[in-house]
């Protein structure tokens, strides 16, 4: 067949199927689902901001004398800048009792504020007794505090000088390796779960042709792969109807978590507009890819049951995918990173990063190319698999060891 | 009348030919060497018991899987696909989205072969309307009867004008008179210029329709040319009522004539029956009565696949009626 027939064939399965699905009910469920967790998100974020406010830092009782106080808490609000929020340790004083062992039980219980340690001893001497970890941050902060009080007690002040001078530049080769490497992982991610989240459908597309038996009506007016490719291109099709509508709300909930928008992003080395554009494309590909290979899974099953049984171990090669195109963030030249871009599957995910982190823009047309090579390659494969494990067409598979049936 | 021509044009004779088409399902041979010839313009019956591999070849023929061995061209076309848009086919296993109009549906099948969607759906309200159907065109096929939706697919089948039409057993699940509409609607589209292949168990619609037909049993072809050919292979029935008991008149009688209720039956002499009625009306047999009945395709059907595969249609004709 002709590939202009091959073509407009599959352009009739793929409207028909762009069509069933969007003027379906169950359509307008698909659009709103995702749009749950911003929704949750925008309402989750409000309490935790106000739980934010409202958060008690851990305070830590010293039992001694005033002067040893004074130089503790003189050296703890030397190092508050470094330690800052809840991690931050706040010293009250209480004069020491009679009886030590009783007054740490004591002030241990204390509730209102909760203590988290007490220490004793003063600076010569100085005993933490708390329930924390012992290289934790709170006791490295008392050994620090408590180091800075004593050379405070021991030597003279420092001679006056000038503050620090800061020139502020846009970037270094060190912030920006490190911020496209957020970008990179950033993009990969949301490259993922938007496969993810797209791509699982595909697993189900034949079954209904199958149920209705529309597929003796199709196959045999239009080739298999026509069928595929059609398929393919509809759910494609649905994929981006839904991103543009979820992008509205993405950008709303960028406003409102990144008050500077994409701006509040690293900038990816081939700048935002390239960034995006090669965001369309290896989604696209991303999704080509993944969809084609599931859609032939998918069409091997001939029910329902089957589908959802396949699910699972498909998520699970879907991760192992995803991870393979993470090893090469922050090292796009390396052997894993290579490897992760030649890997069909994971070439979309772990070039799109590499977009981030390199301007190069050669390698993604390469990439491209080698990435409609194989979803050609995969739709063929599928598409005689299907042929020939479901339709049951052409001779009968046999291991050379079988031997062949006679009449 | 563009089909006909159309058909003239590409000079073939055979509109559908097949070469000892075999197919194996693992073990099982489903088909074993099946050729037939079906010309151009003919309308075709495939007859023979379910299981004989009727679908199986008309899929092989089509295109939707390829044989295990053997060769098919269709409309001059070795590889089927590439003849599809000039053919229709009606499944056995009738296919239709529950969620689309009757409509929608006839012009998907239509633009499946080729015809752009806004004819296909132009045709498809006048065929609905020719059928009686008009009031359900923009409703889903979910809410058509199991007939409606049968005449539904079999208009979507149609509605891009095919050169070839393809029906496995299209009797099947319809009613007397909707089967009447479907023999009629053959018929046109025959008159039209299309060639009609149908595959069925009932030999009497293959007997009213059909010019030639290939008899299916066991997976193998047992005949394949004209129904006249296939009635030819038996001899014409003689029923014989004479007013003697006895005389010289019995001499003329084959030695397998029986006698049944004083009724004699034979098969006629190969003489003919001008040698036979002289010989009768010589010996004084008193002639009541005399009819000579040619055989119908079922006793040729009896003759060349068997009577045990006879007996099987007869019995899928009484579970489908």
């Amino acid at each position: 067949m002709k590939l202009p027939r091959m073509i407009r064939s599959a352009f009739v399965i793929a409207r028909r199927d762009f069509a069933a699905t969007v003027m379906s009910k169950a359509f307008l469920l698909f659009l709103l689902g995702p749009l749950f967790p911003v929704i949750v998100g925008f309402g989750f974020g409000g309490i935790g901001a106000s739980i934010e406010s409202n958060v008690e830092r851990p305070v830590v009782v010293v039992i001694g004398t005033a002067d040893d106080y004074r130089a503790l808490d003189q050296a703890r609000q030397r190092i508050e800048p470094l330690v800052q929020g809840e991690r931050g340790i706040v010293l009250s004083r209480a004069a020491p009792a009679d009886d030590l062992m009783v007054q740490r039980k004591s002030l241990l219980a204390q509730q209102n504020p909760p203590v988290l340690g007490v220490l004793d001893g003063g600076l010569d001497a100085p005993h933490f007794t708390g329930a924390v970890s012992a290289d934790g941050v709170t006791v490295r902060q008392l050994s620090f505090i408590v180091d800075l009080a004593r050379r405070d007690r021991a030597a003279p002040p420092p001679a006056g000088g000038r503050p620090l001078a800061v020139v502020l530049t846009q970037s270094s080769s060190g912030s920006l390796v490190s911020a496209r490497s957020l970008t990179a992982r950033a993009g990969q991610a949301i490259l993922f779960v938007l496969t993810i989240l797209l791509a699982g459908m595909l697993l189900s597309q034949l079954i209904e042709e199958k149920s209705n038996k529309a597929i003796e009506v199709i196959a045999a007016a239009v080739p298999i792969e026509s069928i595929f490719v059609g398929k393919l291109f509809a759910m494609l099709a649905m994929a981006w109807l839904g991103i543009i509508v979820w992008t509205f709300a993405g950008a709303a909930a960028i406003a409102y978590y990144l008050p500077g928008g994409l701006a509040a992003l690293p900038a990816p080395a081939v700048g935002w507009p390239m960034f995006i554009g090669l965001g369309i494309v290896y989604f696209s590909m991303s999704y080509l890819l993944i969809g084609s290979l599931f859609l032939g899974i998918g069409s091997q099953a001939s029910t329902v049951r089957e589908v959802q049984t396949l699910s699972m171990p498909v998520t699970m090669a879907q991760m192992a995918i995803f991870a393979l195109a993470s090893l090469g963030v922050g090292h796009p030249d390396s052997a894993s990173a290579i490897a992760g871009m030649a890997f069909p599957l994971s070439s979309p995910f772990a070039m799109f990063g590499r977009a981030a982190e390199l301007p190069a823009l050669m390698p993604h047309l390469v990439a491209v190319v080698w990435q409609i090579l194989w979803v050609a390659l995969i739709l063929r494969l599928a598409a005689r698999l299907f042929r020939r494990s479901v339709l049951k067409s052409g001779p009968a598979f046999r291991w050379p060891w079988q031997k062949r049936a006679t009449a | 009348m563009l089909r006909q021509a159309q058909h003239e044009r590409s000079g073939e004779a055979f509109a559908v030919e097949a070469h000892d088409l075999v197919k194996d399902f693992g073990d099982t041979r489903a088909v074993d060497g099946v050729s037939l010839a079906v010309p151009t313009g003919s309308i075709y019956g495939i007859l023979g018991p379910n299981g004989a591999g009727k679908t199986t070849t008309i899929r092989m023929l089509l295109g939707i899987i390829d044989p295990s061995s053997g060769t098919r061209s269709l409309l001059g076309h070795e590889r089927p696909l590439d003849a599809a848009e000039q053919v229709g086919y009606l499944p056995e296993e009738r296919g239709l989205y529950p969620g689309m109009t009757s409509m929608d549906a006839i012009a998907f099948m239509g633009a499946l072969r080729g015809l752009p969607l806004r004819e296909g759906r132009r045709r498809a309200i006048e065929l609905l309307d020719g059928h009686g159907l008009g009031d359900w065109a923009k409703k889903p096929i979910r809410t058509l009867s199991k007939g409606m939706a049968q005449t539904v697919q079999l208009l979507g089948t149609i509605v891009h004008k095919p050169r070839l039409i393809v029906l496995d057993e299209p009797f099947s699940g319809l009613d007397a008179i909707n089967q009447g509409k479907l023999e009629e609607l053959i018929r046109r589209e025959a008159a039209g210029g299309a060639t009609i292949i149908f595959s069925t168990h009932v030999i009497a619609h293959a007997e009213r329709l059909c010019e030639r037909v290939a008899i299916i049993a066991g997976a193998r072809v047992a005949f394949e040319g004209a129904v006249d050919e296939a009635r030819g292979k038996l001899r014409p029935i003689v029923r014989l009522r004479t007013r003697a008991a006895d005389g010289p008149w019995r001499a003329a009688l084959p030695p397998t004539a029986k006698l049944d209720n004083g009724d004699w039956t034979f098969e006629l002499p190969p003489s003919g029956p001008e040698p036979l009625l002289k010989a009768l009306i010589d010996g004084g047999a008193g002639i009541e009565t005399l009819s000579i009945e040619r055989p119908g395709l079922h006793d040729a059907f009896v003759a060349i696949a068997g009577a045990a595969a006879a007996r099987e249609m007869a019995t899928e004709i009484g579970e489908t009626a």
